[in-house]
């Protein structure tokens, strides 16, 4: 007994130390050094801090920097409230819009093959690749005095530019693809066999869509619709293009915040900015919640 | 209910997935199409179930052209390989889908759709599982949950697609006996597609074997195994010897070696010897029409499958009886207890 043990000293200390070097050799294959680790990690989160939270830091920071009075009386001032308004109006118009269109355009993508379906799938993408900016004065050179359908509108006494519609419309513009490309892969993963199975059993076309295929993309529809919502609302270059700045009128928040901040009203640029900061933040939010459930849907396929 | 389909065409671009099909299948029969990948046996089963469209031809479903009726209309039970049960909705709610879409004039009341959809739970014998998701159930109970969804229609006639194909071997088999018992309780005109020669032959009472979209024999289990009507159905059908030999003057030659065999009625010219692999029986060399040299021998439960290389440069498998003896380097006799020729290279 006595040699085993003190022959086994030596063994298992030898033992200990080929694991050591065994499991430093494993960590050294996995991950950098310590020193290289920190140094990421430092950069990475000065980074963000400097970029991300510090603005949204100083957002609040400026919009309370005379009071909790003065941030409320900035949010209900008319304008204020005109463009929280218009903001809201002009994000339910172009999120309705592209819901409907975005659900046509990846239920034909994602169900049906036809000549052309590369061609449409750019095309959706289109809105992404071009500038807002662009986007905005594709619309004045349709709908402006000088545009295509200028003279025609006037004659028939229709205000697009420089009014509601145009806002509407340059912002459904420019939030088109968020809707389509959260529900494309989506649909292409799932098939069509449930919808078949749907038609087998007797169910009627609307009732296949609303029963069958609507539950199944219920999530990545809520996806779309907060990511679209997200930028419509935040949209400046497309709307500055065609708004025409009528206060009251035709500002929407983003607009307002810059005429605000040029007329060095600090509180209330600041105060309205929170706003859009908190629509963010939710938005953040919702979006980490929403993944989770895409998740599941698809983990629970197998 | 009968189905009858008539010179069926289908292409896929230039692929002919059907080229020219006529199949009758009569009230209360379990039709197996057997055949391999790409021979056409789903393209069929999904134009008779109204999910694909022919180019040509005529589908019958009692007597009555079905083409020109959608899916919807035809009340076709269809069952898919990958069970397409409805993920959102709880075992219940998929069985009773077929019967809560039904247009309103028609529909029965909560109370009656809830008791058929109990009967039908009943009869897959998975009644306990009514609440549960499809994703929390295992790959039989889904099929089955699948097919009690296709006959809570009432269905005129069910189509099952590969039914047991995503399923491991052994559920499969337990599937296959309760399918079989089933259709013998319910006795639905039921076609069903598989790749599985056991399948086809265990389940069905008439096999219908396809290859490259066309029908290559059709026949009941029995015929298509002992019987087989050409070279692809033998070679598909039961594990064959397949040796290319040359037919001349109702003589058989093996490469420039004459065979012990009569040619029977095979025409002249380069044609293949099938052999069943245990119709291929042992003896002493110089006993039989083949000889050759044991390669390699291995047990396969109730038989012995040895691997003999023939004078004259083909290797064979054949199954022998554990009981002979079998050495490896041995030279054997060879004698088919039974064999058929076919024409062509």
């Amino acid at each position: 007994m006595t040699m085993q043990i003190v022959h086994s000293g030596p063994v298992t200390s030898s033992n200990e130390k080929t694991r050591a070097r065994e499991a430093f050799a494993r960590d050294n294959l996995r991950t950098e050094p310590k020193a290289v680790r920190i140094a990421v990690i430092t950069i990475a989160i000065t980074f963000l801090t400097v970029f991300v939270v510090l603005p949204l830091v100083v957002v609040f920071a400026h919009a309370f920097s005379k009071g909790i009075a003065a941030y409320l009386a900035a949010l209900a001032e008319p304008e204020a409230l005109a463009a929280i308004r218009l903001t809201l109006l002009v994000a339910a118009i172009s999120v309705g819009l592209n819901l409907v269109f975005g659900l046509v355009a990846a239920w034909a993508i994602a169900k049906f093959d036809f000549p052309g379906k590369t061609f449409l799938i750019t095309l959706i993408d289109l809105p992404f690749s071009v500038s807002p900016v662009i986007s905005g004065l594709v619309f004045v050179l349709l709908f402006g005095a000088q545009g295509y359908f200028g003279s025609w509108l006037r004659d028939h006494d229709i205000q697009i530019l420089f009014a509601v519609p145009g806002i509407a419309l340059a912002t459904t513009f420019v939030t088109f693809p968020f809707v389509a490309r959260a529900l494309i892969p989506l649909m292409q993963e799932q098939g069509t066999q449930e919808e078949e199975a749907a038609i087998s059993l007797g169910a009627s076309g609307l009732q296949t869509f609303f029963r069958v295929t609507l539950p199944n993309i219920k999530w990545g529809v809520l996806y779309g619709v907060l990511l679209c919502n997200a930028r419509a609302m935040g949209e400046f270059g497309a709307v500055s293009v065609v708004s025409g700045h009528i206060r009251g009128e035709t500002n929407t928040m983003p607009l307002l915040v810059e005429i605000l901040y040029n007329e060095y009203q600090f509180v209330a640029a600041f105060a309205i900015a929170s706003l859009l900061a908190m629509l963010a933040l939710i938005t953040l939010i919702a979006k980490t919640v929403l993944e989770r459930h895409l998740d599941e849907g698809q983990a629970s396929d197998h | 209910m009968t189905i009858e389909v008539k010179n069926l065409v289908k292409t896929f671009g230039s692929f002919k997935a059907l080229d020219g099909v006529d199949l009758k299948v009569d009230s209360g029969e379990l039709v197996a199409l057997l055949g391999p990948s790409g021979s056409g046996k789903t393209t069929l089963l999904r134009i008779v179930a109204g999910l694909d469209w022919p180019d040509s031809g005529e589908v019958l479903i009692n007597g009555e052209d079905a083409l020109a009726q959608g899916a919807r209309e035809r009340h076709v039970g269809f069952v898919f390989q990958h069970y397409a049960l409805f993920r959102h909705m709880s075992v219940f709610e998929n069985v009773a889908f077929g019967l809560r879409v039904q247009p309103r004039a028609i529909r029965k009341d909560e109370a009656a759709i809830r008791a058929r959809v109990k009967e039908l739970l009943d009869l897959v014998q998975l009644d306990w599982l009514s609440d549960r998701y499809p994703s929390q159930l295992s790959g039989g109970q889904r099929q089955r949950i699948a097919l009690a969804r296709a006959l809570a229609i009432e269905p005129r006639i069910l189509l099952l697609d590969e039914p047991f194909g995503a399923l491991d071997a052994k559920v499969r088999k337990e599937l296959r006996k309760w399918l079989r018992s089933l259709h013998h309780e319910i006795n639905l005109t039921s076609i069903f597609v598989t790749h599985d020669q056991e399948e086809a032959l265990e389940v069905a009472n008439r096999v219908v074997v396809m290859d490259k979209g066309r029908i290559e024999q059709i026949g009941s289990p029995d015929d298509v195994y002992e019987t087989p009507a050409s070279a692809f159905v033998h070679g598909f059908i039961g594990e064959s010897i397949e040796l290319p030999v040359q037919v001349e003057g109702g003589a058989v030659r093996l490469g420039d070696r004459p065979l012990a065999l009569a040619a029977g009625g095979a025409a002249p010219g380069a044609s293949k010897l099938f052999v069943r692999r245990h119709d291929m029986l042992v003896g002493p060399p110089g006993s039989g029409a083949f000889e050759g040299a044991v390669q390699h021998v291995r047990n396969f439960g109730p038989v012995q499958r040895a691997e003999i290389a023939l004078s004259g440069g083909k290797t064979i498998e054949i199954d022998a009886p554990r009981d002979k003896e079998l050495r490896v380097g041995d030279t054997i006799g060879l004698q088919p207890r039974r064999y058929r020729i076919f024409a062509g290279a």
